[in-house]
């Protein structure tokens, strides 16, 4: 049973996180139209600037994690002025080129400057909770904790927020935002913002207890796809679902079945989910 | 029009130069290196004009191509090292291989609209990636695949020299050059060309989108097996870094600077880029610095590559020479080339 339970938590573990990465990308998809593959590199140098603040800079870990989290929203803004925004009426095609170019950019500008060696970040919070049998690692409850904090947080600054209306406006209707007087591009760079923070919290909740290395995005990134195509492109309580459906699948299948192919069990299943339903499990989503 | 436009560049005369100087170029490289560098960079055009055919005719970003090069590259250096064929039934299995595989995950992916393709296929990339190195009873996982077959030549010429291989390769490329100029002149190629102006469009000219679509994939994860199968039987160690992404995105990469969609581009895209790689040796770790910026300056100012832009700029210096009554009528060409162009 305590088996059980501890591949419970693993599972809402590896959901919080990539539920969080995940909203950032829906958000994105669900308000601007562009599939970010980009969005996998912000996660990375996410990871790596909290290394930074933390280990060369000797900064506290929330500091490090507030600090990660505003450098990667200003290179969110950064990508949606230089990149996205010139693109705006070419055909989609170009855009997914050019996140890609963002992507290899990003990597390549990482490792040259800390090397492709797996590197460890340590955090404040190494203690382990004994309930009963019930082994659970501080840094799992932070995970799951702040995951569920920060939803709420977004939650709420979507609803009650003037700003966050009109995000959810355009989101809904392009011209209708238009025909009301937004401004598209305050909502873009808002929205891109928004999206690169998410990713950046979420790689520093996960880095202790995983390594931080230039590759590190790819896996997470393409978990991300598989988990906004289960929950439906553009939907925020669709990429928590999602998120939480992979997290649980690769625990458990981790620990049940194998664990050098569960890496495979969420692209085993968008390959499923795509061959029966093209449109994606809920195609309508947030939009 | 735009084809056309093409053909009248590369007139026969500068197509036979290209040729000419393919052919003697082993002459002309001062040592075997060279050759060698410029026969993997034939390799490697032989499989970005496999991503042209999906990419470029269909306007589908296809980011499992790196993946099918590598599934040809493996069944080659499975079937010679492990089960003991010898090289050319193996090559013509690791075309076959990679065509079935092709049309398996061609009627899958090619059902999905919009981005849903590309985020499809750029996974398929990655499960190829993943069971290459996983399943280490079928692949050797990391250690990968080690005295792979040499092509032979049946007594008559000798393959594991480095320059009957370039011209084995040069063989190659011609072939796939010459099959796409012919598919891109037929009305295939313009199927696939209708198909990429517009879904609708197409199957409102009665054209069979999911047919069309899916023997373009077929045809370009052909193309993909091919350079795969070349190349193992090049480098005769391979291992799962075949199947790194970034293979892919270099390949889309070399497409986008010489021109996506047309018929040299490929070719001068991905011999140029390899020759500035391979002499800027200094550079290999850190490529994707240059190549990065390079892919996303390129969708924003030059969408259509050298080749692309050379022709439209060649076009328009063409028109102004058109004397003024003429010039209405070609007015009408002037707009085809332009919606081609935003097409691309």
């Amino acid at each position: 049973m305590n088996l059980f339970l501890q591949q419970v938590i693993n599972g809402l573990t590896l959901g919080s996180i990539y539920g969080l990465v995940a909203l950032g990308l829906t958000l994105v998809y669900g308000i601007l139209h562009i599939p970010n593959f980009a969005h996998g590199a912000l996660y990375m140098v996410g990871a790596f600037m909290s290394y930074f603040f933390m280990v060369d800079l000797g900064v506290h870990y929330w500091l490090a994690m507030a600090g990660s989290a505003a450098v990667i929203a200003i290179l969110g803004i950064l990508c949606e002025r230089l990149v996205f925004h010139p693109l705006r009426h070419s055909p989609p095609i170009h855009d997914k080129i050019a996140a890609i170019g963002i992507l290899l950019f990003l990597e390549a500008l990482v490792q040259m400057f800390w090397g492709s060696d797996f590197r460890r970040m340590s955090s404040p919070f190494t203690g382990i909770m004994n309930f009963d049998g019930l082994i659970i690692p501080e840094q799992r409850l932070l995970i799951i904790v702040g995951a569920f904090v920060l939803v709420f947080a977004l939650q709420m600054f979507l609803r009650k927020t003037m700003t966050g209306a009109t995000i959810i406006a355009m989101a809904q209707s392009r011209e209708g935002a238009f025909l009301v007087g937004i401004d598209a591009n305050r909502v873009a760079m808002m929205t891109f913002a928004i999206s690169g923070a998410l990713a950046a919290v979420a790689a520093t909740l996960y880095a202790p207890i995983n390594l931080v290395y230039p590759a590190m995005g790819h896996l997470v990134i393409m978990k991300a796809f598989v988990i906004i195509i289960l929950g439906g492109m553009g939907s925020i309580p669709g990429a928590i679902a999602g998120g939480m459906i992979i997290g649980f699948a690769e625990a458990f299948g981790g620990f049940y079945i194998s664990t050098a192919y569960k890496d495979i069990i969420a692209f085993g299943l968008l390959v499923l989910i795509l061959s029966i339903r093209p449109q994606g499990l809920f195609a309508k989503g947030a939009h | 029009m735009l084809f056309k436009l093409g053909s009248l560049l590369m007139t026969p005369g500068a197509k036979l130069a290209l040729l000419v100087f393919a052919i003697v170029f082993p002459f002309l490289a001062s040592n075997e290196y060279q050759v060698y560098v410029m026969a993997s960079a034939f390799v490697w055009a032989i499989a970005v004009y496999g991503l042209n055919i999906i990419t470029g005719f269909c306007g589908q970003l296809n980011l499992a191509h790196g993946g099918f090069f590598a599934i040809g590259a493996y069944t080659l250096g499975l079937l010679t090292a492990d089960a003991g064929w010898s090289f050319w039934p193996a090559f013509v299995a690791a075309l076959l291989v990679t065509a079935v595989l092709g049309f398996f995950v061609g009627i899958v992916s090619l059902r999905l609209k919009e981005h849903y393709f590309a985020i499809f296929t750029l996974c398929v990339g990655f499960i190829i990636y993943l069971l290459i190195d996983k399943w280490e009873e079928l692949t050797h996982g990391p250690i990968g695949v080690r005295d792979i077959a040499e092509p032979y030549g049946f007594g008559l010429v000798d393959f594991t020299e480095t320059t009957p291989f370039y011209y084995l390769v040069l063989a190659f490329l011609v072939f796939a050059i010459w099959f796409m100029g012919r598919l891109s002149r037929s009305l295939l190629g313009r199927t696939f060309i209708a198909i990429r102006n517009g879904d609708e469009l197409a199957q409102s000219l009665g054209i069979n989108l999911m047919r069309n679509k899916v023997l373009a994939f077929v045809l370009s994860t052909t193309y993909a097996g091919l350079a795969g199968a070349l190349y193992a039987g090049m480098v005769r160690f391979i291992g799962p870094e075949e199947a790194n992404i970034v293979h892919t995105f270099d390949m889309i990469t070399y497409l986008l600077v010489g021109g996506i969609g047309t018929i040299t581009g490929p070719l001068l895209g991905t011999v140029g880029i390899v020759w500035i790689t391979q002499s800027l040796q200094f550079l290999e770790e850190y490529r994707m610095i240059i190549f990065g910026p390079l892919l996303v300056l390129l969708v924003i100012f030059f969408p259509r590559g050298i080749t692309g832009s050379f022709l439209t700029w060649m076009h328009r210096k063409a028109q102004a020479f058109v004397p003024e009554k003429k010039r209405s009528e070609s007015k009408v060409t002037t707009t085809q080339t332009r919606e081609a162009e935003n097409n691309a």
